[in-house]
């Protein structure tokens, strides 16, 4: 065990805090999920991040990245969230989809479809849930029905994230008449082909952040199946092993939002609407947010060392939802009064963390679901 | 920066789980129970062969010359294994303190001779009746005497295997040791602390699943209910989020800053906090055999209790932590900092 950077991981650090300063935007962009100007602004800034060859540090050189390993991307990450450059709009993914893509998709298909996501330029959703199938994924009802070289798609997806901005989906669908986790593939189509509608939900705090999709008879090449026919259910779990083990919450940005919080209780503590009882939660806080990072740390140098991330990917992400919410409803406590009000442009928006905090518990698989595989898969009760 | 444990650690580790397996299993705490025995001396000379008594001890002393981190392990097993002996106060906290002060003491030459430590940090003086010796604290300065030279009076603990006492004792007859450096002794008493609470909760967690996956009500296992499992997949969360801070703060230990020192203040916070929200939730989950004597569960929720205000409370190691969040740079990037003076 060694818990100190290499001289080229510091090298490595200070090249990426140096180009970000250069870089990062001065003012902050406006939220990718609630405007075409908001999201188009991200695209831009992903295509900086490109000039800079820093897409996703990760994938290897041909696909659009560096080839660096999981500690170099922490750093990438840290570097990242201290420079409060924006958030990634392109998430789905550079995170999700495209670990997956290089895990299981053929060569032609990781040349088609990664340097494009890397860089921005095609910047994907996830269609998955269906209005019968939330946290019973298996019960997906949508269909991807062979004709010839291409599929024939019907449906109806809900819950997508970015779908109504972003230029391509990645949707889990089954083979006609068959059932449960039998016959599922999953499949790539663009989001303005023809027989595709985007109907835009609101979420609580009013941004369009999500939205339904219908399809009508979309047809696509055979090209769009990522893995086997009938493989779906199996990339489809790898996936979701990728969003709560390790990429899609680096804990650079709780640690970040845990240091806000400190400063918060410095600027607050001793005014006479503040319970001092609430340094507990700072401190908690804190220790939640380090908590998290080193066991991300732990888990990249396993994996570095060959292990693999198993269902105690459910753990983190049980762990990084609640501490969200624990975080900031400790920063709404110290503000009191001025907690309910809405934040001015480039003020830490509180309450908007925390009320995009509140999804967390429910997304990427509820933590219901978590922690039945958790007590299924880790420690062994039975499923029935 | 590899937050990996060699294959040595984990053999070392396994080692130390198999020995307190065998040798610390249900049978012999009820044994040991009933007997009223002070110590079983078949264990403790087993554990002092395998050299975990003599771990920290340097090489030249006849010790293995091992890390904290090594000993960590060592005590996450003995809390897994709520082992009964004197091991990790004697081996983790005295023998050390011992060694600095007094290089060639001839008690450091004998592994089966445990050392019982007085420390402002804590109530009474455990397992003082048995040891070779006992450090005594005064001003700052440490003294050392045998059990006979100084007068016990026993404490009963809720604990049936914490031997503790009040320790009444004169300068006249005890030797002097010199100026010590106390905080050493409370951060390896608090480090070593977290690592047993990280075993006491796993083997809550492991009592409760072996027992959910029997137990039958309304016609199947009560593990089949969601209710029961979500207890203690919450258990086991919390765990996976102790391990990482009690290896990290025993890996920086030897730093001695304000960061090292939040470290092990956090992992001590986490650790126990893990440890009594399992045994209370291993309890409920074996329901009213869970509140009987006759389920060892008890056991571990008595060590959680006794150990979460030893060495330090949870007050005080809070404060450590804030103290380093108002002084040292906290955030991104910031996680495996030294104190900044000390960098």
């Amino acid at each position: 065990m060694q818990l100190e950077y290499t001289p080229e991981q510091e090298a490595f650090r200070l090249e990426i805090r140096s180009w970000l300063e250069d870089h990062v935007p001065a003012e902050p962009l406006e939220h990718f999920d609630n405007s075409r100007e908001g999201f188009e602004a991200h695209r831009d800034w992903e295509r900086v991040l490109e000039t800079g060859n820093w897409g996703m540090v990760t994938w290897p050189p041909e696909y659009g990245g560096r080839g660096l390993d999981l500690i170099q991307w922490l750093i990438f990450e840290e570097e990242y969230a201290r420079a409060r450059a924006p958030g990634r709009v392109s998430q789905n993914g550079i995170f999700l989809l495209g670990p997956t893509l290089i895990e299981f998709g053929t060569d032609e298909q990781k040349k088609r479809f990664l340097p494009p996501m890397a860089s921005g330029q095609e910047i994907w959703a996830q269609a998955w849930s269906e209005p019968m199938a939330g946290s019973d994924l298996a019960g997906v009802r949508a269909t991807a029905a062979r004709d010839g070289d291409e599929y024939v798609l019907n449906g109806h997806k809900i819950w997508s994230s970015r779908a109504v901005f972003a230029d391509w989906a990645f949707g889990l669908f089954r083979e006609p008449g068959t059932e449960r986790h039998a016959g599922m593939s999953l499949i790539f189509f663009p989001l303005d082909a023809p027989g595709v509608t985007v109907n835009p939900i609101k979420k609580i705090n009013g941004h369009v952040g999500f939205a339904e999709i219908l399809l009508e008879n979309v047809r696509v090449p055979e090209f769009n199946r990522l893995g086997g026919e009938g493989e779906g259910w199996k990339i489809c779990m790898a996936t979701a092993g990728f969003e709560r083990g390790l990429m899609l919450r680096s804990p650079a940005r709780y640690q970040l939002a845990a240091a806000e919080l400190a400063k918060l209780w410095e600027r607050r503590k001793g005014d006479p609407s503040v319970d001092p009882a609430l340094e507990d939660d700072v401190v908690r806080a804190f220790m939640n947010a380090e908590a998290y990072a080193l066991s991300i740390y732990r888990t990249a140098s396993m994996l570095i060392g060959g292990a693999t991330i198993g269902p105690e990917a459910s753990t983190n992400k049980i762990f990084w939802s609640e501490l969200d919410i624990h975080l900031h409803r400790t920063a709404l406590a110290l503000l009191g009064p001025e907690a309910e009000f809405l934040s001015e442009p480039g003020a830490h928006d509180w309450i908007d963390d925390y009320i995009f905090a509140l999804a967390g518990p429910i997304y990427a698989g509820s933590n219901e679901i978590q922690r039945n595989i958790i007590a299924e898969r880790m420690l062994g009760l039975p499923r029935k | 920066m590899d937050f990996s444990l060699s294959e040595e650690q984990q053999m070392f580790a396994e080692t130390a789980r198999q020995l307190f397996a065998d040798k610390s299993g249900a049978d012999q705490w009820r044994e040991q129970m009933r007997s009223g025995e002070a110590r079983i001396e078949a264990r403790w000379s087993a554990i002092a062969e395998n050299g975990f008594t003599t771990l920290l001890l340097p090489e030249n002393e006849g010790g293995l010359g091992l890390s904290e981190l090594d000993f960590a392990l060592v005590a996450e097993q003995a809390g897994y294994a709520a082992l009964p002996d004197p091991l990790v106060e004697s081996a983790g906290v005295a023998a050390p303190m011992l060694a600095q002060l007094a290089p060639g003491h001839d008690l450091l030459a004998r592994p089966d001779a445990s050392i019982a430590i007085q420390h402002p940090a804590n109530a009474a003086v455990a397992d003082a009746d048995i040891s070779a010796a006992i450090i005594l604290h005064d001003a700052g300065t440490a003294y050392l005497a045998r059990p006979d030279q100084v007068g016990l009076s026993r404490r009963e603990s809720i604990d049936p295997f914490r031997r503790l006492f009040n320790v009444e004792w004169d300068k006249q007859q005890a030797t002097e040791l010199g100026r010590a450096d106390w905080d050493l002794a409370l951060d390896r008493g608090a480090l070593f602390a977290a690592a047993q609470g990280l075993g006491i909760a796993q083997r809550c967690v492991d009592l409760a699943v072996a027992y959910a996956k029997e137990r039958q009500q309304f016609g199947k296992p009560i593990g089949t209910y969601q209710a029961v499992k979500h207890h203690l997949a919450s258990a086991q969360t919390a765990i996976e989020f102790v391990r990482p801070v009690v290896l990290a703060a025993a890996a920086r230990i030897g730093d001695r800053d304000l960061v090292a020192q939040s470290l092990i203040s956090h992992a001590k916070i986490v650790a126990l906090e893990a440890a009594d929200n399992a045994a209370r939730a291993a309890i409920q989950v074996h329901g009213a055999m869970g509140y009987s004597w006759e389920v060892d569960v008890h056991l571990f929720l008595k060590r959680s209790l006794a150990l979460t205000n030893s060495w330090g409370t949870p007050y005080f190691h809070r404060q450590r932590i804030a103290k380093r969040m108002a002084t040292c740079p906290i955030g991104p990037s910031h996680t495996f900092d030294r104190e900044p003076q000390n960098a």
